[in-house]
C-alpha cells in the first residue's frame, strides 16, 4: 500500500511539471491548470488513504470548512480585487506550512529535522504575515504608501539576529517550548516589518516574491514531514516565482534588494525642473482628433483598475476599429498591482489576448501611431526614466508614447504618481490632458461616437 | 544506501532546476494566471497537514494539523478556482 502511495506521488507530481508547462502558452492555459489540480486531487486522496490516519473528522471538517471558504472567496471576487485576493491565498498556504512544521515537532526529531521544522515556520510565517500586509495595501484597508521610520534598518537587523539565536537555541532545547513560541511569533513579526516599507507601486514584486516563499514554506515543511511531493511541488513554486521576481525587477531596472529595503515611494518629490506647459483638451476635441485617427495604442496602469474602466474601454477600441482604426494595447510588466494585472483585466472586458502588445512590442512601432491614450498609468510612461539622469526611476525601461504623434493621457488632476515623480510627459507639445474620471472620460467618447 | 537527507535535497535541487525551466519564457499575458496556478500548488502543504490531523492523538500536534488542512485547503481549491475564472476569460481574436 505504501508503494502505491508513493509512486501516486509520482504522478502527481508529473501532472503538476505537465501543468505548469501547458500554464506558459494562452492556448493550453486552461487546460495546465486543469491537469494540475488533477494532480493534487491524486495526491490528497493517496495522502488521505494512508495507513497512519486512523481518524477522518478533523480532516474532513477542515477540508470541509476550507473549500467553503476557498469556493466563496473565488466565486466572488471582483476581477479588479484579484491581487489582494492571490496574496490572501498565498497567506494562507505560509500559515499552513508554519502550522505543520510545529505540528512535526516530535522528541525524538534529529538535528536535520529541527532545522527544517524551523526553517517551515520562519518562511511560513513570514509569508503569512507578509501577505497580510500586501492584501492590506493592495485592498487599501492600511495605507499602500511605504512605512518608514528612522532606525528602520537596525530593528529589522535585531529582528533578523534574534530569529537567528532564537533559532539555534531551538535546534539545542527543542523540548523547551519557550525558543519554540519566540520563532514563531518572531517570524511573523519579520514578515509585517518586511512588507510594510515596500510601496504600493512595487507590489507586483511583493506579491510574486511572497507567492515564491509560499512553495520554499511548503518545501521546507516535506523535509520536517520527511514528504517528497511536498519537496517537489514547492520547490516548482519557490523557483517559478523568483523566476517571476527577477522579470518584475528587470522591468523596473532596479534590483530586488532596493525593492525591498529603499522604501522607494515614501522620498519626496525630487528631480530636475519640468518646463512647459499643461494642455487640456475636452472629450469632444478629443473625439474629433480619435475620429481622424488610423492607429491607435491604448496604455492602461493601475488607474484603469482603479476607476473600473476596462469594460468601457473595450467598447471604445470596438467603436474605434469599426471607424477604421488599428487598435491595439500596449501593456507594461509592472503596470498595476501584480504581474499581468492588465492582461487580466482586459480579458475580462472580452479584449483578444493577441490585441495586447508587450512593452518590446509596442515601442519599435510607437511612432506610426496616431494617437496614444494613457489611462490611469504614470510611471510605466515617464519619458524622464529615459531623458533625466536625476530621476529616481531613470533607467527603468517605459512605454515611450511621448514618440507618438499625439498623446491622450487621463488623469484625475495633476497630483504626481506614486513617489511623487515629476512626469515631463505632461508638459510636452504633443500631450493633451483629459482630466476626470478615466470611466467617464471614456464613456464621453463612447457617446460621441454614438452620436 | 543514500541517506535520505541527502535524497530529499537531490529532488530539491533538481526541482529548482526545472521550475526554472517551466516558467522563464512565458508571455507576460500570463503572469497573473500563472503566479496564482502556482500558488494553488503551494497549497501542496495540505498533503502534510492530513497526515498530522488523522493521527487520532487528539494533542497539540493534531489541532496544528487540523487548523493547517483547513488554511491549506482554502489555498487549494481557492488558487484552483481562481486561475480557472480568469483563464476561462482570455481569448483570441476572433475570424
Amino acid at each position: 500500500m505504501d508503494i502505491l502511495i508513493q509512486f501516486s506521488f509520482v504522478v502527481a507530481a508529473a501532472l503538476f511539471i505537465f501543468g505548469l508547462k501547458q500554464l506558459g502558452s494562452p492556448a493550453t492555459a486552461r487546460r495546465g491548470n486543469l491537469i494540475s489540480s488533477i494532480g493534487m486531487l491524486i495526491a490528497i486522496v493517496s495522502a488521505l488513504v494512508d495507513q497512519g490516519i486512523v481518524e477522518y473528522q478533523f480532516i474532513l471538517i477542515g477540508i470541509a470548512l476550507g473549500a467553503i471558504v476557498g469556493v466563496a472567496a473565488a466565486r466572488l471576487v471582483q476581477m479588479t480585487s484579484m491581487p489582494e485576493m492571490v496574496a490572501l491565498f498565498n497567506g494562507f498556504g505560509g500559515m499552513a506550512s508554519l502550522l505543520v512544521g510545529w505540528a512535526a515537532l516530535s522528541p525524538t526529531a534529529g538535528t536535520f529535522n529541527l532545522v527544517t521544522i524551523v526553517l517551515s515556520i520562519l518562511i511560513g510565517g513570514l509569508t503569512f504575515t507578509g501577505s497580510l500586509v500586501a492584501y492590506g495595501k493592495l485592498s487599501e484597508t492600511i495605507s499602500s504608501a511605504a512605512v518608514m521610520f528612522t532606525g528602520q534598518q537596525v530593528v529589522n537587523s535585531l529582528i533578523v539576529l534574534s530569529i537567528l539565536a532564537s533559532a539555534f537555541m531551538f535546534c539545542l532545547q527543542p523540548t523547551d517550548p519557550q525558543w519554540l513560541y519566540l520563532v514563531v511569533g518572531l517570524s511573523l513579526l519579520f514578515g509585517i516589518m518586511a512588507v510594510i516599507p515596500i510601496g504600493g507601486a512595487d507590489m507586483p514584486v511583493v506579491i510574486s516574491l511572497l507567492n515564491s516563499y509560499s512553495g520554499l514554506a511548503a518545501c521546507a515543511a516535506g523535509f520536517a514531514v520527511d514528504n517528497n511531493i511536498l519537496i517537489v511541488a514547492g520547490s516548482l513554486v519557490g523557483a517559478s516565482g523568483i523566476i517571476l521576481t527577477q522579470i518584475m525587477c528587470k522591468a523596473m531596472n532596479r534590483s530586488l534588494a532596493n525593492v525591498l529595503f529603499s522604501g522607494f515611494g515614501s522620498a519626496q518629490a525630487q528631480g530636475g525642473e519640468v518646463e512647459g506647459e499643461v494642455k487640456p483638451i475636452t472629450v469632444e476635441d478629443a473625439y474629433y482628433v480619435l475620429e481622424a485617427a488610423t492607429n491607435i495604442a491604448f496604455i492602461p496602469g493601475y488607474g484603469m483598475a482603479v476607476a473600473q474602466a476596462q469594460h468601457v474601454v473595450k467598447e471604445l477600441a470596438e467603436l474605434l476599429e469599426q471607424n477604421g482604426a488599428e487598435v491595439n494595447f500596449g501593456i507594461h510588466p509592472v503596470a498595476g498591482r501584480m504581474p499581468g494585472h492588465m492582461n487580466v483585466l482586459l480579458a475580462e472586458a472580452d479584449v483578444p489576448y493577441d490585441q495586447l502588445l508587450e512593452m518590446d512590442e509596442i515601442n519599435p512601432r510607437i511612432e506610426t501611431v496616431d494617437v496614444a491614450i494613457v489611462i490611469g498609468a504614470n510611471d510605466v510612461v515617464n519619458p524622464a526614466a529615459r531623458e533625466m539622469e536625476s530621476s529616481p526611476i531613470y533607467g527603468m525601461p517605459v512605454i515611450n508614447v511621448d514618440h507618438a504623434r499625439t498623446v491622450f493621457v487621463l488623469k484625475r488632476s495633476m497630483a504626481s504618481g506614486f513617489a511623487g515623480i515629476e512626469n515631463p510627459l505632461f508638459y510636452k507639445d504633443n500631450t493633451r490632458m483629459l482630466f476626470g474620471d478615466a470611466k467617464e472620460s471614456i464613456g464621453g467618447l463612447v457617446r460621441e461616437f454614438g452620436s | 544506501m543514500i541517506p535520505p537527507e541527502v535524497f530529499l535535497t537531490f529532488i530539491l535541487m533538481l526541482s529548482v532546476f526545472l521550475g526554472f525551466e517551466l516558467i522563464s519564457k512565458v508571455p507576460a499575458t500570463l503572469h497573473t494566471p500563472l503566479m496564482s496556478g502556482a500558488n494553488a500548488i503551494s497549497g501542496i502543504t495540505l498533503v502534510g497537514a492530513v497526515g498530522l490531523a488523522g493521527t487520532g492523538n487528539h494533542d497539540l500536534s493534531n489541532w496544528l494539523g487540523a487548523a493547517a488542512v483547513g488554511l491549506a485547503t482554502i489555498n487549494v481549491v481557492g488558487g484552483y478556482l481562481v486561475t480557472d475564472r480568469m483563464l476561462a476569460m482570455f481569448k483570441k481574436k476572433e475570424n
